[in-house]
């Protein structure tokens, strides 16, 4: 085991550290980095960009300040990080893995990206995802597919795909995600990754692409719950830039990680929500999600069951909202000002309309087109009532359900995903299927609440489960103390973490 | 194609007249409705933009608070009700000038409810115009298209579109259908427009400049047989954008709605276009169930929490009203009705106005206004606000008639130069010598070589008869050339015979 790969497989924290006890600058780290890059891209696929150069300047920059500056910038600072695609990075490709935007290099940042650049924090690159963040898999990539670390003949899940995998397999100690009904979490929870999806309003949306407005949030994905709480404590706050944005300060999520640490959960009130598990639920996931109840349990926290009666709803309803807002939010990829453009063949009349039918029948993908037509026709005169209408009350609904949970228990917990992950090409024909893995994941996007995936452990045949935590809106804090005290107790069992067990060929051979 | 037309006179005896307007007025706030990009009329193509503005992916709308704070001085003028949440929708379709390919526009929840107008028509009478709502959305942008015949879109060669309009904020007032106009439906068209271009002056919150597009109106017009009969269908005459241009499209299409339903035919529901040039409308769009919007709420925007206390500080705000702006200076000029419904038509108020103010007597300001400056605008074939000379040379000119430097004729004369742009009254009466001979010493010469040019008139004077006197005032006048002072003239006369 070389230098390289022990520095890699540090958390961000402990990288965190080294760079204030000058045991590594972050030169080093990013150098450290793109090596893992180097050798692990070929299997893993995870990166559509890297920018090399981008993160090599960012990090000899930070090395340059004075110490005390460096004392003013957040803890992270000097630690590099993976985008996910679908956030604008200024001057360096920014495609959200569509034929569509093939080339768009953005002309501005994202309000997390100059967050990030103010904590010194190197960009790696731009990581792969299902065009528009629509899939499961991040099989609907307009460019690649993304190896899961733990397995590469299976998927990553999705659509944040690349970020969980280059998480997973070294290549970043921390990436930026979004998630409109679990993009995120799922990956993590594929990967043995931790996943979170801020409250909705807690981080800007302003630079990440829309998909689905009022569902879409940018979260950090991680190897440990105190690495996401350090992350979202400097990518979130208000931002008036996004008129979502909650006006009020970030949320204490590192010091509740810290003080979960302790794994004393004593006069925590945990609920199991009812309807989400058993039938449709792999058995070993159930078992895994089992044994941390019980761990929980056993560090003083109380678990209940409750009930939220129209979750069963929550899967149509989101089918409903997410493509009506995307076929409005994807409207403007017509050829006109940026990105791809694909005139009509000469024996078709040279309009501005036709080249907009040719442009978006060339550049978006079979999914992306679905969710569209989906979407047109549920906003359509004489069905918005039944459809769009209908789906907001039922959203209501559910939001009203997690509220009386609230009322009885500090946090929610279920299972992050029916299932470990699949094979390449299994759901890929078969749009349902696909949907059906984010039956656990939506409930949260569809209530604009905080939730958070962490590994469980593995499946029999030997892949991550991810477990979920819900919290009160607002109260991110919330999730992250019984997450941290889960995952201390998890890695006392497993004598470290889950990645121990993961097979990591390509940090063979790294010298350092 | 020449349509039929019924003669306008038959046509609103037989058939009833129901019209409504939608009057796009733009704010002249300095930045757009959604981002900060800068405004300006008349800036290089696709110079004022940010990532918003261009709609790129990632950007993200913010309201911007003065356009609604302008948006809900405009519902307190028109009596509108302001409503304590008010949100903006997405109105889905695809267009090259539309950055998003969707306005955003408040629909189903606009900032100003139901509210009504006023109006006064030319002979004074009063019509009460039915507002239904006024909302706030965003421009889209210009297209240019280019290498076609008369720049329209048929036959171009390629088109160039300017995203500067783009995100800069309107507000759409519609009104109820108005019925009862009968005959007078296109004077009320204009008269109501006209007020809605004072009211926005008067509160500040747009140039309303028809020319520069500020301004414009879709002039929805149906017939139906009598005042108690279902609506018609209905034409909609798109951005028409000048104040005839609304009164003429609503005489034609009477004129035209009726010969239609005169033979039995049917209206058509569709959009046409007002042509300036032939004074007609031309047939364009059919409008049917296909045009669908998609319309849903903006999830980009939280909704707008408008409360009474805010009203209340924007109501305290509020300037005088066009209408009692008249009727107070009518009173403080001391004008009649019927002056007074001269100097509007005219569209004189302001100048007149600030005319007083740089000094002037309202009789003397109005005398000029609606006198030789008027018949000159008509030559012109301009605005009286458009011609070369300001409300402070009029009082300029009217000062130095008041102390006596001038006379009628030297003052119209210095008038005319300033006019042709030879500069102020003062520096015309310098430059060109045309100040009246007052000075006493060289008047008096002259006078005396009048005298002694005509002895004989000179004795009947000395004899008591006064009748040559203007014998000899007229000689003093050619040799002065015209710019002595007949009063002056006989006073030193006076003296010499005494």
């Amino acid at each position: 085991m070389s230098d390289t790969a022990a520095l890699v497989q540090l958390t961000a924290a402990e990288m965190a550290e080294k760079i204030r006890n000058k045991e590594v600058t972050s030169r080093e780290l990013v150098e450290a980095h793109l090596a893992v890059i180097e050798a692990a891209e070929p299997q893993l696929q995870a990166f559509l960009k890297v920018s090399a150069q981008e993160a090599l300047a960012q990090a000899d920059e930070f090395d340059a300040l004075s110490d005390e500056d460096k004392a003013k910038l957040p803890e992270l600072a000097g630690v590099p990080i993976a985008i996910k695609d679908m956030i604008v990075t200024e001057g360096i490709e920014t495609t959200a893995a569509s034929r569509i935007l093939e080339g768009w290099v953005p002309p501005y940042d994202a309000t997390v990206i100059e967050r990030l650049k103010a904590a010194h924090m190197p960009i790696l690159g731009k990581t792969n995802l299902d065009e528009f963040a629509m899939g499961s898999s991040t099989e609907h990539s307009a460019y690649q597919n993304t190896m899961n670390p733990w397995n590469t003949e299976c998927v990553p899940g999705g659509s944040g795909g690349g970020s969980a995998a280059a998480v997973a397999g070294f290549e970043a100690p921390l990436a930026l995600g979004t998630d409109t009904g679990g993009s995120i979490r799922q990956p993590g929870a594929f990967t043995g990754t931790v996943g979170v999806k801020p409250t909705y309003g807690a981080v800007s949306r302003y630079g990440a692409i829309a998909m689905a407005s009022s569902l879409d949030q940018i979260g950090p994905a991680t190897r440990s719950v105190l690495d996401s709480a350090l992350l979202y404590e400097v990518i979130g706050g208000h931002d008036k830039r996004d008129s979502t944005s909650i006006p009020e300060p970030v949320r204490p999520a590192a010091e509740a990680a810290r003080e979960g640490a302790k794994r004393d959960l004593k006069g925590m009130k945990v609920g199991l929500i009812k309807e989400i598990g058993g039938e449709g639920f792999q058995q070993d996931v159930l078992d895994r999600f089992n044994e941390c109840v019980k761990l929980l349990e056993d560090m003083g926290a109380e678990v209940v069951e409750v009930s939220c009666p129209h979750i069963g709803y929550a899967l149509s309803a989101y089918y409903i909202v997410m493509p009506s807002e995307a076929s409005s939010n994807l409207a403007r990829y017509d050829g006109m000002r940026y990105g791809l453009r694909v005139m009509p063949p000469v024996d078709v009349p040279q309009t501005a309309a036709n080249m907009m039918s040719y442009t978006r029948e060339a550049g978006f993908g079979d999914e992306v087109k679905r969710r569209i037509i989906l979407g047109t026709y549920a906003l359509s005169a004489g069905y918005y009532d039944a459809w769009y209408g209908s789906a907001q009350k039922v959203r209501t609904l559910i939001i009203d359900d997690f509220n009386k949970a609230f009322d009885q228990v500090d946090v929610l917990i279920c299972p992050t995903a029916p299932t470990t992950a699949f094979k390449f090409g299994d759901k890929i024909e078969d749009p349902m299927a696909m949907y059906v893995n984010d039956i656990a994941t939506i409930p949260a996007n569809l209530a604009g609440l905080p939730a958070m995936s962490i590994p469980a452990g593995l499946s029999g045949d030997g892949m991550p489960v991810g477990f979920q935590f819900l919290a009160p809106q607002k109260r991110d804090e919330v999730m992250y103390k019984p997450a941290a005290a889960l995952e201390a107790a998890l890695e006392e069992q497993w004598g470290g973490p889950v990645w121990k067990s993961m097979n990591t060929p390509w940090l063979e051979g790294l010298n350092k | 194609m020449a349509e039929k037309l019924m003669k306008y006179a038959e046509a609103t005896d037989k058939y009833d007249v129901v019209f409504g307007l939608e009057t796009h007025v733009e704010l002249s706030t300095n930045t757009k409705l959604f981002c900060p990009a800068h405004i300006e009329f008349g800036g290089e193509p696709n110079t004022q933009l940010t990532p918003v503005s261009l709609g790129l992916p990632g950007s993200l709308p913010v309201v911007n608070e003065t356009a609604v704070d302008y948006a809900i001085k405009l519902g307190l003028a028109l009596h509108c009700q302001i409503n304590e949440w008010s949100q903006f929708a997405r109105k889905n379709y695809f267009y090259p000038d539309m950055p998003r390919d969707y306005q955003i526009s408040q629909y189903d929840k606009p900032t100003n409810g139901e509210g009504y107008l006023d109006v006064e028509l030319e002979d004074g009478t009063v019509f009460r115009v039915p507002i239904e709502r006024a909302h706030i959305e965003d421009d889209a942008g210009k297209n240019t298209h280019v290498g076609g015949a008369d720049g329209r879109i048929e036959g171009a060669d390629h088109s160039l579109v300017d995203y500067n309009r783009a995100g800069v904020p309107l507000i759409e007032i519609v009104t109820k259908p108005i019925t009862g106009a009968g005959d007078r439906a296109p004077e009320i068209a204009g008269a109501y427009m006209r007020a809605i271009r004072d009211i926005v002056r008067a509160l500040g919150i747009s140039r309303a400049k028809m020319e520069q597009g500020n301004m414009r109106a879709d002039v929805n017009v149906s017939l139906r047989p009598s005042a108690d009969a279902p609506l018609g269908t209905r034409s909609e005459t798109k951005n028409v954008n000048t104040f005839r241009g609304i009164e003429k499209t609503l005489r034609y299409e009477i004129r035209r709605q009726a010969a239609i339903l005169d033979e039995g035919g049917e209206i058509l529901q569709e959009t046409r276009h007002w042509d300036e040039a032939t004074q007609t409308t031309a047939g364009g769009r059919v409008k049917s169930d296909a045009d669908d919007y998609r319309y849903f709420p903006d999830p980009d925007l939280v909704m707008l929490h408008i409360t009474q206390s805010h009203i209340d500080e924007i109501a305290a705000q509020m300037p005088e009203m066009p209408r009692e702006r008249r009727n107070r200076l009518k009173d403080e000029w001391n004008f009649s009705d019927i002056e007074m419904r001269d100097v509007i038509n005219a569209d004189a108020l302001d100048l007149i106005e600030e005319t007083v103010k740089a000094g002037a007597t309202a009789a003397g300001a109005k005398k000029w206004w609606l006198g030789e400056l008027s018949r000159e605008a008509n030559n012109q074939g301009v605005t009286l606000e458009e011609l070369s000379i300001t409300p402070a040379d009029v009082a300029e000119v009217e000062k130095l008639i008041a102390d006596g430097k001038l006379n009628d004729k030297l003052a119209k004369q210095t008038v005319n130069f300033v006019l042709a742009g030879e500069g102020t009254p003062a520096e015309v009466v310098e430059k060109r010598g045309l100040k009246v001979v007052s000075d006493d010493g060289a008047l008096e010469a002259i006078v005396m070589e009048a005298m002694e040019a005509n002895p004989d008139v000179v004795e009947k004077l000395k004899s008591g008869n006064m009748k040559p006197m203007g014998a000899l005032i007229g000689a003093v006048m050619r040799a002065t050339k015209g710019s002595a002072d007949a009063k002056s003239v006989t006073k030193i006369v006076m003296s010499k015979i005494k």
